[in-house]
Protein backbone atom coordinates (compact mmCIF):
# COMPACT_ATOMS: atom_id res chain seq x y z
CA UNK A 1 0.00 0.00 0.00
CA UNK A 2 2.45 2.63 0.76
CA UNK A 3 4.43 2.11 -2.13
CA UNK A 4 1.23 3.05 -4.05
CA UNK A 5 0.93 6.06 -2.29
CA UNK A 6 4.54 7.24 -2.51
CA UNK A 7 4.43 6.38 -6.52
CA UNK A 8 1.10 8.55 -6.46
CA UNK A 9 2.49 11.23 -4.57
CA UNK A 10 5.17 11.57 -7.34
CA UNK A 11 3.60 11.48 -10.12
CA UNK A 12 -0.05 12.54 -9.58
CA UNK A 13 0.07 16.26 -8.33
CA UNK A 14 1.54 18.43 -11.01
CA UNK A 15 0.76 21.62 -10.56
CA UNK A 16 1.00 24.16 -13.14
CA UNK A 17 -0.74 25.98 -16.38
CA UNK A 18 -0.34 22.55 -18.41
CA UNK A 19 -2.07 20.79 -16.18
CA UNK A 20 -6.20 20.05 -16.56
CA UNK A 21 -7.71 19.47 -13.36
CA UNK A 22 -9.64 16.59 -13.40
CA UNK A 23 -13.53 16.71 -12.75
CA UNK A 24 -14.47 16.16 -9.60
CA UNK A 25 -16.96 13.10 -9.40
CA UNK A 26 -20.03 12.32 -7.86
CA UNK A 27 -19.36 9.34 -5.83
CA UNK A 28 -23.41 8.74 -5.29
CA UNK A 29 -24.42 6.24 -6.92
CA UNK A 30 -27.96 5.61 -8.46
CA UNK A 31 -29.43 2.70 -6.19
CA UNK A 32 -33.16 2.50 -7.81
CA UNK A 33 -32.51 -0.83 -10.18
CA UNK A 34 -30.48 -1.87 -7.00
CA UNK A 35 -33.61 -1.68 -5.08
CA UNK A 36 -35.86 -2.87 -7.31
CA UNK A 37 -33.80 -6.14 -7.77
CA UNK A 38 -34.00 -6.12 -4.23
CA UNK A 39 -38.17 -6.20 -3.46
CA UNK A 40 -38.21 -8.44 -6.64
CA UNK A 41 -36.07 -11.13 -4.70
CA UNK A 42 -38.16 -9.98 -1.18
CA UNK A 43 -41.55 -10.86 -2.94
CA UNK A 44 -40.08 -14.24 -4.52
CA UNK A 45 -38.70 -15.46 -1.27
CA UNK A 46 -41.36 -14.28 0.63
CA UNK A 47 -43.99 -16.86 -1.77
CA UNK A 48 -41.63 -19.69 -2.28
CA UNK A 49 -41.05 -19.92 1.91
CA UNK A 50 -43.12 -22.15 3.96
CA UNK A 51 -43.51 -20.66 7.12
CA UNK A 52 -45.46 -23.58 8.29
CA UNK A 53 -43.08 -26.01 9.81
CA UNK A 54 -45.06 -29.48 9.51
CA UNK A 55 -45.62 -31.19 12.81
CA UNK A 56 -46.34 -34.35 13.63
CA UNK A 57 -48.69 -36.21 15.72
CA UNK A 58 -47.75 -40.01 17.28
CA UNK A 59 -50.04 -42.25 16.61
CA UNK A 60 -49.82 -45.96 18.62
CA UNK A 61 -52.50 -48.37 17.92
CA UNK A 62 -52.49 -51.63 19.39
CA UNK A 63 -51.77 -55.00 17.48
CA UNK A 64 -55.47 -56.96 16.89
CA UNK A 65 -56.44 -59.86 19.17
CA UNK A 66 -58.92 -61.83 17.90
CA UNK A 67 -59.20 -64.03 21.21
CA UNK A 68 -61.11 -61.79 23.22
CA UNK A 69 -59.81 -63.07 26.26
CA UNK A 70 -56.53 -61.50 25.28
CA UNK A 71 -58.59 -57.89 25.04
CA UNK A 72 -57.94 -54.88 27.17
CA UNK A 73 -61.41 -54.79 29.90
CA UNK A 74 -62.35 -51.46 30.56
CA UNK A 75 -64.65 -50.23 33.24
CA UNK A 76 -67.74 -49.43 32.27
CA UNK A 77 -68.15 -46.46 34.16
CA UNK A 78 -65.25 -44.60 33.21
CA UNK A 79 -65.45 -45.27 29.12
CA UNK A 80 -66.55 -42.14 26.69
CA UNK A 81 -67.56 -43.55 23.62
CA UNK A 82 -67.21 -41.14 20.87
CA UNK A 83 -68.29 -41.37 17.47
CA UNK A 84 -67.40 -38.96 14.60
CA UNK A 85 -69.97 -38.49 11.57
CA UNK A 86 -71.18 -36.70 8.67
CA UNK A 87 -70.71 -32.50 8.92
CA UNK A 88 -68.11 -32.47 11.03
CA UNK A 89 -70.67 -33.88 14.06
CA UNK A 90 -70.09 -35.71 16.99
CA UNK A 91 -72.20 -38.11 18.98
CA UNK A 92 -71.41 -40.05 21.95
CA UNK A 93 -72.73 -41.39 24.73
CA UNK A 94 -71.41 -42.62 28.63
CA UNK A 95 -70.73 -46.30 29.20
CA UNK A 96 -73.18 -48.88 27.29
CA UNK A 97 -75.01 -47.85 25.12
CA UNK A 98 -78.58 -47.62 26.02
CA UNK A 99 -81.75 -47.22 23.56
CA UNK A 100 -85.26 -48.50 24.97
CA UNK A 101 -87.90 -46.51 25.47
CA UNK A 102 -86.83 -44.73 28.74
CA UNK A 103 -84.95 -42.80 26.87
CA UNK A 104 -81.15 -43.15 25.35
CA UNK A 105 -77.77 -42.00 26.33
CA UNK A 106 -77.15 -41.82 22.65
CA UNK A 107 -76.46 -37.88 21.86
CA UNK A 108 -74.84 -35.44 19.67
CA UNK A 109 -72.67 -32.67 19.56
CA UNK A 110 -69.98 -31.00 17.71
CA UNK A 111 -66.37 -30.60 18.27
CA UNK A 112 -66.71 -26.98 20.14
CA UNK A 113 -68.90 -29.15 22.82
CA UNK A 114 -66.75 -32.18 22.64
CA UNK A 115 -64.57 -30.85 24.80
CA UNK A 116 -66.55 -29.97 27.80
CA UNK A 117 -68.12 -33.53 27.65
CA UNK A 118 -64.86 -34.84 27.69
CA UNK A 119 -62.99 -32.51 30.84
CA UNK A 120 -66.74 -32.97 32.45
CA UNK A 121 -66.50 -37.04 32.05
CA UNK A 122 -62.74 -37.10 33.26
CA UNK A 123 -63.65 -35.04 36.17
CA UNK A 124 -66.48 -37.33 37.09
CA UNK A 125 -64.01 -40.53 36.74
CA UNK A 126 -62.02 -39.01 38.92
CA UNK A 127 -64.04 -38.17 41.86
CA UNK A 128 -64.97 -41.98 42.00
CA UNK A 129 -61.28 -42.52 42.20
CA UNK A 130 -60.44 -45.05 45.27
CA UNK A 131 -56.89 -44.92 46.29
CA UNK A 132 -54.64 -48.38 46.41
CA UNK A 133 -51.29 -50.15 46.30
CA UNK A 134 -51.22 -50.12 42.54
CA UNK A 135 -51.91 -46.43 42.32
CA UNK A 136 -48.89 -45.87 44.80
CA UNK A 137 -46.45 -47.77 42.27
CA UNK A 138 -48.03 -45.59 39.32
CA UNK A 139 -47.26 -42.43 41.24
CA UNK A 140 -44.08 -43.38 41.95
CA UNK A 141 -43.30 -44.59 38.34
CA UNK A 142 -44.70 -40.79 37.56
CA UNK A 143 -42.07 -39.24 39.80
CA UNK A 144 -39.49 -40.82 39.16
CA UNK A 145 -39.87 -40.09 35.33
CA UNK A 146 -40.05 -36.11 36.80
CA UNK A 147 -43.56 -35.55 35.46
CA UNK A 148 -45.44 -32.34 37.36
CA UNK A 149 -48.57 -33.93 37.15
CA UNK A 150 -47.60 -37.21 39.41
CA UNK A 151 -50.26 -37.19 42.39
CA UNK A 152 -52.56 -37.19 39.75
CA UNK A 153 -51.32 -39.60 37.59
CA UNK A 154 -53.11 -42.19 38.77
CA UNK A 155 -56.54 -40.71 39.57
CA UNK A 156 -57.46 -41.14 35.78
CA UNK A 157 -56.67 -44.71 35.35
CA UNK A 158 -60.22 -46.06 35.03
CA UNK A 159 -61.23 -42.75 32.29
CA UNK A 160 -61.38 -44.59 28.88
CA UNK A 161 -62.26 -43.15 25.52
CA UNK A 162 -63.26 -45.14 22.58
CA UNK A 163 -63.11 -43.38 19.43
CA UNK A 164 -64.63 -44.84 16.54
CA UNK A 165 -65.12 -42.91 13.10
CA UNK A 166 -67.97 -43.44 10.87
CA UNK A 167 -67.06 -43.26 7.39
CA UNK A 168 -68.28 -40.12 6.88
CA UNK A 169 -65.70 -38.72 9.33
CA UNK A 170 -63.11 -36.80 7.55
CA UNK A 171 -59.09 -37.08 8.29
CA UNK A 172 -59.29 -34.20 9.93
CA UNK A 173 -62.02 -35.17 12.51
CA UNK A 174 -59.70 -38.02 13.27
CA UNK A 175 -56.83 -35.76 13.58
CA UNK A 176 -59.03 -33.09 15.72
CA UNK A 177 -60.74 -36.29 18.00
CA UNK A 178 -56.71 -37.49 18.80
CA UNK A 179 -55.88 -33.73 19.40
CA UNK A 180 -58.75 -33.46 21.59
CA UNK A 181 -57.40 -36.60 23.98
CA UNK A 182 -53.47 -34.65 24.11
CA UNK A 183 -55.59 -31.06 25.15
CA UNK A 184 -57.67 -32.47 27.89
CA UNK A 185 -54.84 -35.44 28.43
CA UNK A 186 -56.35 -37.99 27.99
CA UNK A 187 -54.02 -41.21 28.84
CA UNK A 188 -55.96 -43.98 27.53
CA UNK A 189 -57.68 -43.95 24.84
CA UNK A 190 -58.24 -46.11 21.47
CA UNK A 191 -59.62 -45.93 18.14
CA UNK A 192 -61.90 -48.51 17.09
CA UNK A 193 -64.54 -49.99 14.59
CA UNK A 194 -67.63 -48.45 14.55
CA UNK A 195 -70.52 -50.83 15.24
CA UNK A 196 -73.29 -51.09 12.93
CA UNK A 197 -76.31 -50.28 15.63
CA UNK A 198 -73.71 -46.71 16.74
CA UNK A 199 -74.14 -46.08 12.36
CA UNK A 200 -77.64 -46.71 11.96
CA UNK A 201 -78.13 -44.32 15.24
CA UNK A 202 -75.84 -41.38 13.78
CA UNK A 203 -78.08 -42.21 10.73
CA UNK A 204 -81.30 -41.40 12.10
CA UNK A 205 -79.78 -37.97 13.72
CA UNK A 206 -78.87 -36.98 10.81
CA UNK A 207 -82.06 -37.89 8.62
CA UNK A 208 -83.48 -36.03 11.64
CA UNK A 209 -81.27 -33.21 12.18
CA UNK A 210 -80.55 -32.69 8.15
CA UNK A 211 -77.05 -33.16 8.02
CA UNK A 212 -75.16 -33.13 5.30
CA UNK B 1 -38.67 44.96 2.15
CA UNK B 2 -36.28 42.63 2.09
CA UNK B 3 -37.66 39.54 0.74
CA UNK B 4 -37.05 36.22 2.78
CA UNK B 5 -35.42 33.64 0.20
CA UNK B 6 -36.47 30.09 1.30
CA UNK B 7 -33.32 27.51 0.63
CA UNK B 8 -34.45 25.04 -1.63
CA UNK B 9 -33.96 21.63 -0.30
CA UNK B 10 -33.72 18.71 -2.57
CA UNK B 11 -36.32 16.74 -3.59
CA UNK B 12 -33.74 13.61 -2.86
CA UNK B 13 -34.03 11.72 -0.07
CA UNK B 14 -31.09 9.79 1.06
CA UNK B 15 -32.53 5.77 0.21
CA UNK B 16 -29.56 3.79 1.99
CA UNK B 17 -31.46 3.13 5.41
CA UNK B 18 -33.85 1.97 3.43
CA UNK B 19 -32.07 -0.24 1.61
CA UNK B 20 -30.22 -1.35 4.32
CA UNK B 21 -33.69 -2.72 5.78
CA UNK B 22 -34.93 -4.31 2.46
CA UNK B 23 -31.53 -6.20 2.47
CA UNK B 24 -31.63 -7.21 5.51
CA UNK B 25 -35.46 -8.71 4.59
CA UNK B 26 -33.93 -10.28 1.79
CA UNK B 27 -30.90 -12.09 3.22
CA UNK B 28 -33.39 -13.11 6.12
CA UNK B 29 -36.11 -15.13 3.86
CA UNK B 30 -33.07 -16.06 1.73
CA UNK B 31 -31.63 -18.30 5.32
CA UNK B 32 -34.95 -19.31 6.31
CA UNK B 33 -36.19 -19.97 2.57
CA UNK B 34 -36.52 -24.11 2.65
CA UNK B 35 -38.06 -25.07 -0.92
CA UNK B 36 -41.19 -27.67 -0.53
CA UNK B 37 -40.11 -30.52 -2.35
CA UNK B 38 -41.78 -31.86 -5.58
CA UNK B 39 -45.34 -32.98 -4.76
CA UNK B 40 -47.69 -35.09 -6.91
CA UNK B 41 -50.39 -33.63 -5.05
CA UNK B 42 -51.43 -30.52 -3.13
CA UNK B 43 -52.13 -31.66 0.56
CA UNK B 44 -54.05 -29.09 3.03
CA UNK B 45 -52.69 -31.23 6.50
CA UNK B 46 -55.27 -30.66 9.59
CA UNK B 47 -53.82 -28.69 12.64
CA UNK B 48 -53.15 -30.27 15.81
CA UNK B 49 -51.45 -28.73 19.05
CA UNK B 50 -48.49 -31.94 19.10
CA UNK B 51 -45.19 -30.02 18.24
CA UNK B 52 -42.45 -33.04 17.98
CA UNK B 53 -40.32 -32.37 14.63
CA UNK B 54 -40.67 -34.00 11.29
CA UNK B 55 -38.60 -36.93 10.27
CA UNK B 56 -36.76 -35.87 7.24
CA UNK B 57 -34.84 -38.94 6.10
CA UNK B 58 -35.25 -42.83 6.58
CA UNK B 59 -39.24 -42.28 6.86
CA UNK B 60 -41.74 -43.82 4.76
CA UNK B 61 -44.55 -40.80 3.80
CA UNK B 62 -47.81 -42.32 2.72
CA UNK B 63 -49.91 -39.58 1.43
CA UNK B 64 -53.78 -39.28 1.08
CA UNK B 65 -55.16 -36.65 -0.94
CA UNK B 66 -58.32 -34.56 -0.78
CA UNK B 67 -60.12 -37.14 -3.43
CA UNK B 68 -58.84 -40.23 -0.91
CA UNK B 69 -55.63 -41.59 -3.60
CA UNK B 70 -52.83 -42.71 -1.61
CA UNK B 71 -49.21 -42.08 -2.52
CA UNK B 72 -46.31 -44.21 -1.17
CA UNK B 73 -42.79 -42.36 -1.28
CA UNK B 74 -39.40 -43.39 1.12
CA UNK B 75 -37.56 -40.30 2.07
CA UNK B 76 -33.71 -41.25 1.98
CA UNK B 77 -31.83 -37.90 0.89
CA UNK B 78 -28.64 -39.50 2.41
CA UNK B 79 -28.66 -42.50 1.08
CA UNK B 80 -30.45 -43.35 -2.49
CA UNK B 81 -29.21 -46.78 -2.67
CA UNK B 82 -32.81 -47.51 -0.05
CA UNK B 83 -34.47 -46.50 -3.08
CA UNK B 84 -33.04 -48.80 -5.05
CA UNK B 85 -33.31 -51.93 -2.88
CA UNK B 86 -37.21 -51.13 -2.28
CA UNK B 87 -37.81 -50.87 -5.98
CA UNK B 88 -35.94 -53.99 -6.82
CA UNK B 89 -37.79 -55.84 -3.74
CA UNK B 90 -41.01 -54.71 -5.46
CA UNK B 91 -39.74 -56.08 -8.71
CA UNK B 92 -38.94 -59.60 -7.37
CA UNK B 93 -42.21 -60.00 -4.99
CA UNK B 94 -44.55 -59.06 -7.46
CA UNK B 95 -42.97 -60.14 -10.22
CA UNK B 96 -43.66 -56.78 -12.36
CA UNK B 97 -40.12 -57.49 -15.25
CA UNK B 98 -39.00 -54.09 -14.55
CA UNK B 99 -36.28 -53.44 -16.58
CA UNK B 100 -32.46 -52.13 -14.92
CA UNK B 101 -32.93 -48.70 -16.34
CA UNK B 102 -36.50 -48.28 -15.10
CA UNK B 103 -35.35 -49.41 -11.73
CA UNK B 104 -32.93 -46.96 -12.01
CA UNK B 105 -35.61 -44.04 -12.51
CA UNK B 106 -36.94 -45.07 -9.65
CA UNK B 107 -34.57 -42.69 -7.34
CA UNK B 108 -35.83 -39.70 -9.58
CA UNK B 109 -40.04 -40.60 -9.16
CA UNK B 110 -41.00 -38.84 -6.20
CA UNK B 111 -44.23 -40.92 -5.15
CA UNK B 112 -45.86 -43.67 -6.65
CA UNK B 113 -49.30 -43.41 -7.01
CA UNK B 114 -50.28 -46.14 -8.76
CA UNK B 115 -51.25 -49.98 -9.17
CA UNK B 116 -48.52 -52.24 -9.49
CA UNK B 117 -50.15 -53.25 -13.42
CA UNK B 118 -49.20 -49.57 -14.25
CA UNK B 119 -45.86 -49.05 -12.34
CA UNK B 120 -43.94 -49.86 -15.65
CA UNK B 121 -45.57 -47.76 -17.48
CA UNK B 122 -44.93 -45.13 -15.38
CA UNK B 123 -40.61 -45.67 -14.87
CA UNK B 124 -40.57 -46.05 -18.25
CA UNK B 125 -41.27 -42.32 -18.72
CA UNK B 126 -38.99 -39.71 -18.29
CA UNK B 127 -39.33 -38.13 -14.39
CA UNK B 128 -40.38 -34.73 -16.09
CA UNK B 129 -43.02 -36.35 -18.01
CA UNK B 130 -44.37 -38.49 -15.24
CA UNK B 131 -46.70 -35.91 -13.99
CA UNK B 132 -48.58 -36.24 -16.89
CA UNK B 133 -49.77 -40.08 -16.08
CA UNK B 134 -53.28 -40.53 -14.36
CA UNK B 135 -52.72 -41.48 -10.73
CA UNK B 136 -55.53 -43.35 -9.66
CA UNK B 137 -53.72 -43.80 -6.40
CA UNK B 138 -52.57 -47.42 -4.81
CA UNK B 139 -55.47 -49.49 -4.03
CA UNK B 140 -55.84 -49.69 -0.28
CA UNK B 141 -59.89 -50.19 0.17
CA UNK B 142 -59.79 -53.90 -1.14
CA UNK B 143 -58.29 -55.77 2.06
CA UNK B 144 -56.93 -58.40 -0.34
CA UNK B 145 -55.72 -56.32 -3.10
CA UNK B 146 -54.29 -53.74 -0.69
CA UNK B 147 -50.83 -52.98 -2.47
CA UNK B 148 -49.71 -50.69 0.05
CA UNK B 149 -49.13 -53.97 2.51
CA UNK B 150 -46.01 -54.53 -0.25
CA UNK B 151 -44.94 -51.21 -0.31
CA UNK B 152 -44.24 -51.25 3.19
CA UNK B 153 -42.91 -54.18 3.05
CA UNK B 154 -40.83 -53.61 0.83
CA UNK B 155 -39.48 -50.37 2.44
CA UNK B 156 -39.42 -52.38 5.83
CA UNK B 157 -36.45 -54.72 4.47
CA UNK B 158 -34.73 -52.06 3.07
CA UNK B 159 -34.15 -50.56 5.97
CA UNK B 160 -33.73 -53.53 8.31
CA UNK B 161 -31.71 -52.69 11.41
CA UNK B 162 -32.18 -48.94 11.11
CA UNK B 163 -34.60 -46.83 12.41
CA UNK B 164 -37.47 -46.20 9.92
CA UNK B 165 -40.50 -43.58 10.70
CA UNK B 166 -44.15 -44.09 9.03
CA UNK B 167 -45.44 -40.81 7.91
CA UNK B 168 -48.54 -40.22 7.38
CA UNK B 169 -49.73 -37.02 5.64
CA UNK B 170 -53.76 -36.88 4.79
CA UNK B 171 -55.72 -34.19 3.88
CA UNK B 172 -57.86 -32.31 5.90
CA UNK B 173 -60.83 -33.64 3.49
CA UNK B 174 -60.19 -37.11 3.21
CA UNK B 175 -62.49 -39.37 4.38
CA UNK B 176 -61.81 -41.67 6.98
CA UNK B 177 -61.72 -45.12 5.36
CA UNK B 178 -58.92 -44.83 3.58
CA UNK B 179 -57.36 -43.76 6.63
CA UNK B 180 -57.82 -46.67 8.19
CA UNK B 181 -57.06 -48.98 4.96
CA UNK B 182 -53.53 -47.01 5.36
CA UNK B 183 -53.69 -47.76 8.88
CA UNK B 184 -54.27 -51.60 8.45
CA UNK B 185 -51.95 -52.22 5.84
CA UNK B 186 -48.97 -50.83 8.08
CA UNK B 187 -50.62 -53.19 10.83
CA UNK B 188 -50.59 -55.94 8.37
CA UNK B 189 -46.68 -55.45 8.79
CA UNK B 190 -46.51 -55.48 12.10
CA UNK B 191 -45.93 -51.45 12.38
CA UNK B 192 -47.74 -49.99 15.31
CA UNK B 193 -46.22 -46.19 15.57
CA UNK B 194 -47.17 -43.66 13.17
CA UNK B 195 -46.58 -39.85 12.87
CA UNK B 196 -49.63 -37.91 11.29
CA UNK B 197 -48.08 -34.79 10.11
CA UNK B 198 -49.77 -32.04 11.12
CA UNK B 199 -49.93 -28.10 11.12
CA UNK B 200 -49.09 -26.78 13.89
CA UNK B 201 -52.29 -25.27 16.61
CA UNK B 202 -52.55 -23.45 19.32
CA UNK B 203 -52.63 -25.19 22.87
CA UNK B 204 -55.71 -23.31 23.70
CA UNK B 205 -55.30 -21.89 26.88
CA UNK B 206 -56.69 -22.70 30.15
CA UNK B 207 -57.08 -26.56 28.71
CA UNK B 208 -55.46 -29.13 30.91
CA UNK B 209 -52.52 -29.29 28.50
CA UNK B 210 -51.85 -25.35 29.05
CA UNK B 211 -51.97 -25.95 32.34
CA UNK B 212 -49.66 -28.71 32.25
CA UNK B 213 -47.10 -27.18 30.03
CA UNK B 214 -47.01 -24.32 32.89
CA UNK B 215 -46.16 -26.94 35.50
CA UNK B 216 -43.64 -27.89 33.89
CA UNK B 217 -41.94 -24.80 32.65
CA UNK B 218 -42.33 -23.60 36.73
CA UNK B 219 -40.56 -27.07 37.53
CA UNK B 220 -37.53 -26.52 35.47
Amino acid sequence: MSSIDVAAGESGHKKGPGVKKAKKLSTRVDMTPMVDLGFLLITFFIFTTTMTTPTTLDLNMPKDIKDEKEQTEAKESGVLSIMLGKGDQVYYYEGKLTVDAAGSNFKQTTFKGIRKVIIDKKKEVIGRHVHDETCKKTQDRAKAAKDPDWETACADRDFVVIIKPSEDATYKNTVDILDEMTINRARTYAMVKILKEEVELIKATEASAGIK
Amino acid sequence: MPSVKLPRKSTDTDMTPFVDVAFLILSFFMLATKFKPPEPVEITTPGSVNSSKLPESNAVMIIVDSANRVFFSVLSDKDPGKLDAVIQDINATRSLNLSNAEMANYRQTFAVGLPFGNLKQLLNLDPKEQAKLPVPGIPVLDSATNELVWWISAAKKAFAGETLKYLIKGDAKSKYPTFEAVISALKRNDEFKYNLVTALDDIPSGSEMDKYNQKNIKEQ
